[in-house]
């Protein structure tokens, strides 16, 4: 058999909310350790993309390949697919119940049944890796935005994920607060953290990109490595939109 | 078929007599028990120490007090001190004291929840504190109030049927009479349901309607 | 006045062995309201169309007639005919716990529904099957989310559970009316009663404000994400 190195095969997605076409055949690859970073106006089906690869938003048509295998109609085995797949949303979305280690270790013990001395311990490496472990019991509602996403951070990463989709993770943030997600983010793609991060954080597209890919109307229209953008004319249009937010 | 004679020749007249009499109780009890709400709930909040803490006494015991043993004190309590009410009278009563203390509670959380800035544009206008009350807190607080007091009105069609346990043949009584007269107590106290669903439902219907036109959004 | 005070002193002991009946109506009911309450409730918000519709139909029919009816309905109706000989107490255990499964079914229903999108999303993404999401993670809050409109179904149950003198159970109303028959002292008797009642009452509620107090999280339901 073939070894597959790619971790993430996505194949010509499309989908439409009524007649408003979102997502218009989009494509790409992602091999292990790439950070992949998507950019673009807004509406343009970034972050619907991003679910469309989890299924949480299930796309007219194309096809998902993690790790050679389909999960496009995969029936019930998605969960198992979503174990791989970690995400980490605008809203970050902590479940407001629990601290901040509950948080974290929850799916370890519901979903991977794992005993609970080592959930617990894991939950706790993760919350240090993000710097959080100081924290550990204390609720959502007590944490900055900043720390909170952090804290979501660690649970997608506490379940060893092949890949971890980032949906405008600092959108929703304070520009003090950004800086220490950026560099939590960071840090994973030094490490080797296969990402794909949807994003309007240039400096950080720039500095931790493998790949930047930009999105216009619900097609990739320019992609290449991030020290091409200065110069390249493969990166007009990307240049006319970054122009817009800040220089570089 | 015997089972549709019986509810077309016996069961409907005699639930119509019965309906009357409940229909009877709602409508003299409604209002008043609106007029009592609004001024206990007035009492409460803008009354002098001794009058807020009656009004809130009586609440309390109002509230505490099953309806059912309420009618027992007024019914059969009171005459032992020289008060006597006839059973329409005594079931009138305790269906305003529970009505009127339930409904002052939605009335009061009103008016606390209308901005003390109202009372002060009041004042600046000239207004004593009577008049405000009367013409500025109190029209809000009772818009506001209506989706409390319709909920309180559909319990007080459902409640009336406790008259008939201090001997007022309301729709429930009659219902139970007529029962055990024909030892058919499934049917009967079915076809009673569903008059009551059918009041019910078409009250619940209205009062829609009067929330979509009156309630003032908050 | 003594004859009244010694008459009170030898009826309460009566009346209070009613408080035991009472209160067993009480919690009962209300534990038949919460395990049919719950389930109801998921079922409406997350189960098929027509599950939903046949829930509310119960709940209409619950919601809309007069426990006296019900109590009636049961007792003298529907288990005779189903050739049952049932005790007054279960009959009114029944109707109690069937209308406040009703009433519950509303308030939890309320409570998931108030809950933001984003929890569920989250829980999926994790993994989680929809019914882990629910039970692990949607539940937990609802329940915290619905209990001040739950701890109201105390007072609801313990006035209504007087109604049940109706069918003859034997709770403080039953055996106040039975001491009132022997002694001729109503007003004094049924007084006595109604204070057993509010302090029954008040009581409950101290304890419900304790709960709600220890199972608070700082902060909850603030910030809705």
């Amino acid at each position: 058999m073939e070894e597959n190195d790619y971790i993430l095969q996505v194949e010509d997605i499309h989908k439409a909310y009524g007649d408003r076409e979102v997502l218009r055949g989009v494509s790409f690859t992602v091999r292990k350790g790439e950070t992949k970073v998507f950019i673009g106006p807004s509406g343009t089906g970034k972050s619907t993309l991003l679910r469309c690869i989890n299924q949480l938003t299930v796309p007219d048509r194309g096809r998902v390949f993690l790790h050679g295998e389909e999960v496009t109609n995969s029936g019930s085995r998605i969960n198992y697919f979503r174990q791989r797949m970690g995400m980490v949303f605008q809203n970050f979305y902590l479940f407001d119940h629990l601290t901040a280690v509950r948080n974290v270790e929850i799916a370890l013990l519901k979903v991977k049944r794992m005993d609970p001395k080592a959930a617990r311990e894991k939950a706790l490496y993760e919350l240090r890796q993000v710097g959080m472990e100081d924290w550990a019991d204390h609720y959502p509602a007590e944490l900055s935005g900043g720390q909170a996403q952090r804290v979501s951070i660690a649970r997608a990463l506490a379940m060893d994920p092949d890949v971890i989709l980032f949906d405008e993770p600092t959108s929703a943030l304070d520009p003090e607060l950004t800086r220490e997600v950026l560099e939590v983010m960071k840090k994973l793609s030094n490490e080797g953290m296969t990402m794909l991060v949807v994003t309007h954080e240039m400096g950080f597209a720039l500095s931790a990109a493998s790949e930047v890919l930009f999105m216009e109307r619900g097609l990739i229209v320019e992609s290449g490595p991030p020290s091409e953008i200065p110069t390249s004319p493969v990166f007009e249009r990307t240049r006319k939109f970054v122009g817009q937010f800040r220089d570089f | 078929m015997d089972q549709i004679t019986f509810i077309i020749q016996a069961l409907l007249p005699a639930l119509a007599d019965g309906l009357v009499l409940t229909l009877a109780l709602i409508a003299v009890s409604a209002p008043l028990g609106f007029l009592l709400g609004a001024g206990l709930a007035v009492a409460r909040t803008y009354g002098s120490r001794p009058l807020s803490f009656t009004a809130r006494a009586f609440i309390t015991f109002v509230k505490g007090c099953p309806l059912l043993l309420l009618l027992f004190i007024l019914y059969f309590g009171l005459p032992a001190v020289g008060i006597r009410f006839s059973p329409f009278e005594a079931a009138m009563i305790g269906f305003i004291f529970c009505n009127g203390a339930y409904n002052s509670e939605y009335i009061r959380g009103a008016l606390l929840s209308i901005k003390e800035g109202q009372m002060i544009a009041a004042s600046a206008l000239g207004m004593t504190r009577t008049q405000a009350i009367r013409y500025i807190i109190l029209p809000q607080a009772l818009r506001r109030a209506i989706p409390g007091m319709t909920n309180e009105f559909i319990y007080l069609i459902k409640y009336s049927s406790l008259a008939y346990m201090i001997t007022v043949v309301e729709l429930t009584g009659a219902g139970k009479l007529i029962a055990t007269k024909y030892f058919t107590f499934t049917e009967t106290f079915m076809v009673v349901g569903m008059v009551y669903l059918v009041l019910v439902t078409f009250t619940t219907i209205a009062a829609n309607y009067l929330e979509k036109r009156y309630a003032v959004p908050v | 006045m003594t004859d009244t005070v010694s008459l009170v002193l030898q009826a309460v002991p009566y009346l209070f062995s009613g408080v035991g009946v009472t209160l067993g109506l009480v919690i009962v009911s209300l534990l038949i309201g919460l395990l049919m309450g719950v389930p109801m409730a998921v079922a409406q918000v997350y189960g098929p169309r027509s599950v939903w519709g046949i829930i509310t139909v119960y709940v209409w029919i619950f919601r809309g007639l007069p426990n006296l009816v019900l109590l009636f309905l049961f007792y003298f109706g529907i288990y005779p005919l189903l050739g049952l000989d049932v005790p007054p107490f279960l009959v009114a255990v029944t109707v109690l716990g069937l209308r406040s499964g009703a009433y519950q079914s509303q308030i939890f229903r309320g409570a998931i529904q108030s809950i933001g999108e984003g929890q569920m999303t989250a829980a999926r993404s994790l993994g989680m099957s929809t019914s882990q999401a629910i039970t692990g993670v949607i539940l937990p809050q609802a329940m915290r989310i619905a209990l001040p409109g739950w701890s109201n179904e105390y007072p609801i149950l313990l006035t209504d559970s007087a109604v049940c003198y109706a069918i003859g159970v034997m709770e403080i109303l039953t055996r106040a009316d039975q001491i009132v028959v022997l002694t001729a002292e109503p007003m004094t008797i049924y007084l006595v009663a109604a204070a057993i009642f509010i302090l029954l009452n008040y009581g409950g509620m101290r304890i419900f404000a304790r709960i709600e107090k220890k199972v608070n999280i700082p902060g909850f339901g603030e910030r809705a994400l």
